[in-house]
């Protein structure tokens, strides 16, 4: 019997074990279905990571590795190529390895899969179906790990971030990156991406702009885009040839929860995660998720700050900390789109709930009511859905709180 | 000379106009001083830091990830990855080790970015 099983090696799981540790639990067990440890940074080869957390610009190898090296030094147990097919609700993990199938029990499990890419199936793309199309995150891992090109014409599907990151790449490797396609009227990716990974190589950006159409029978040759209007309707005319060997797919993440169905643990179905309350802990009591399979975060700096909380709250679960108050449900309102976590159980001094919003605000404010009643508001220059905004709540702020909270965007 | 940009050091992104008048570089539109000092770089000399990899033997992997130890000048990017390309480093090596040294006289390191 363990005290804490650990689902996954990426920067979630590393940190939320760490944290356990530190917090004096003994009995821990990590494990990792690849060969190594690291998660998805390990093929995150640019730099962007570790501003918040190290104060200092990393890779994502890098930052992985920082992790690593705690992890080690603080002897905790883990498996590599060990691959978990489902949990229960009463905490037993089936693994496969070279050793077979096994079942494992825990007292706690934390949930930290991470997210994988959306892929062609997602969003329907019509035409045939030749080799040479897959999605960016896919062909990252080729030319970093393996160093392999994909491909020598490329066009990119999504102006998220990870697509950006690959065309600067694969120019970089020689590659001739033709353009990205936006269907929505502005770039999803941060602006640093569009600036260092497009502009600075002349890169076109082409937003409301679709793929209609795929071109070649065994190998991909072109393919046709088209302009859409404000509804993303396609609009005639607009359509255009553009010859490429590869199309990159680069059109978002979905948290990978195929294990949290089969615990019967509840999802939202804004964040496609589990509902979560403020310690990390799903509907089924004892276990805990963080990181990318919680909800897809707009930096890994985050993801180790939510595991971190999660590694301590299961700490304090199994210390049998009890509940200090009747739950409060946290709605989102007008403006926005969800909450983490989505209700509170136990109020500890502060609690921190991250939220996005619909669109771009300039000049608003975010406003927290409490039972209906205005708790605060908060002054805002500048909220964007490509940013994950946060708020802190003060426990006697939470005090007379009966029910139900809720998160608003108003005019100033 | 002068040229338009966002200014990328936080997520407001102002649009900023860059300008050189005589000596001076003037930047405009920028609502704080860290959106000029980007300004001034970016117009006299933009420079970036390279993340890549380089072929590998003796380890996990057939490529090691690298980066410049420090922002090297933007025109100078294809030609240091024409030299990395032709190079193999041979494990192992651990995070932080210099891979190459002072890469093509610009006075910046090439640095192995994770233990192999
Ligand atoms: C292709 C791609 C590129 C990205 N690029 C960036 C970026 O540039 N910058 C950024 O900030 N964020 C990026 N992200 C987001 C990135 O995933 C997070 O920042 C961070 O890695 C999330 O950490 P995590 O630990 O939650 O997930 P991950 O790093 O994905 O780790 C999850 C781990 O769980 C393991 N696992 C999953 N299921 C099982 C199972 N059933 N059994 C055993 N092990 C399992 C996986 O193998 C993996 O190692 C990217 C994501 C993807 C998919
Ligand atoms: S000028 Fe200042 S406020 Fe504007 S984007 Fe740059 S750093 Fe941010």
């Amino acid at each position: 019997m363990y005290d804490i099983i650990v689902i996954g090696g990426g920067p979630a799981g590393l940190a939320a074990a760490i944290e356990a540790k530190k917090q004096g639990i003994e009995k821990i067990l990590l494990l990792e279905r690849d060969e190594e440890l690291g998660g998805i940074l390990q093929q995150c080869i640019h730099n962007g990571f570790g501003l918040h957390v190290f104060k200092e610009e990393l890779t994502g190898p890098e930052y992985a590795q920082r992790f690593m090296n705690t992890f080690h030094d603080l002897n905790i147990a883990y498996a590599l190529n060990t691959m978990v097919m489902e949990i229960t609700p009463e905490k037993e993990v089936h693994i496969v390895n070279d050793q077979g199938y096994q079942i494992l029990k825990a007292k706690a499990i934390i949930l930290a899969m991470g997210c994988r890419e959306r892929t062609r199936g997602a969003i329907a793309i019509p035409g045939k179906r030749p080799s040479g199309i897959l999605t960016a995150g896919t062909a990252q891992r080729y030319l970093n790990i393996e160093g392999y090109m994909v491909g020598k014409e490329v066009m990119i599907l999504g102006s998220g971030d990870i697509g950006l990151i690959m065309a600067r790449r694969m120019t970089l490797e020689g590659a001739h990156v033709k353009g990205v396609c936006e269907l929505m009227p502005h770039s999803n990716g941060l602006t640093r991406n569009i600036v260092q990974c497009l502009d600075d190589f002349d890169i076109p950006l082409q937003l409301s702009t679709t793929i209609v159409d795929i071109l070649g029978e065994e190998r991909l040759t072109g393919v046709v885009t088209a302009q859409v209007d404000e509804h993303y309707n396609i609009i005639k005319g607009t359509e255009k040839e553009i010859s490429c060997d590869t199309l990159l797919l680069s059109i978002g993440l979905i948290p990978e929860n195929e294990l949290s169905k089969k615990a019967e643990i509840l999802l939202d179905s804004k964040t496609k995660g589990p509902i979560v309350n403020e310690q990390l802990q799903t509907s089924q009591e004892g276990i805990f998720a963080c990181g990318n399979v919680v909800h897809v975060h707009d930096l890994v700096d985050y993801v180790t700050e939510e595991a971190e909380n999660a590694g301590r709250a299961a700490a304090h679960y199994l210390k049998d900390i009890k509940k200090s108050k009747k739950p409060i449900e946290i709605k989102p309102e007008t403006g926005v789109v969800y909450t983490v976590p989505q209700h509170l159980d136990y109020i500890s001094d502060q609690v921190k709930i991250l939220f996005r919003v619909n669109s771009v605000f300039k000049h608003h404010q975010i406003v927290i009511k409490s039972d209906d009643q205005i708790l605060k508001t908060i002054k805002k220059n500048h909220m964007a859905p490509g940013e994950m905004m946060h708020i802190y709540l003060k426990r006697e702020e939470l005090e007379a709180c009966e029910s139900k909270l809720s998160i608003s965007i108003g005019e100033l | 000379m002068e040229k338009q940009m966002i200014c990328i050091v936080c997520p407001i992104g102002c649009h900023i106009e860059v300008k050189k008048v005589e000596d001076q570089v003037v930047v405009t539109g920028n609502q704080c001083n860290r959106g000029a000092v980007y300004g001034k770089e970016e117009l006299i000399a933009p420079k970036r830091v390279l993340p890549t990899t380089v072929k590998f033997e003796g380890g996990l992997h057939e490529r090691l990830p690298v980066k410049t130890s420090a922002p090297v000048l933007k025109s100078l990017l294809f030609e240091l990855m024409a030299y990395l390309n032709k190079i193999t480093v041979k494990g192992p090596v651990k995070m932080g080790d210099v891979v190459v040294k002072n890469i093509l006289d610009t006075g910046v390191d090439m640095i192995a970015t994770r233990d192999m």
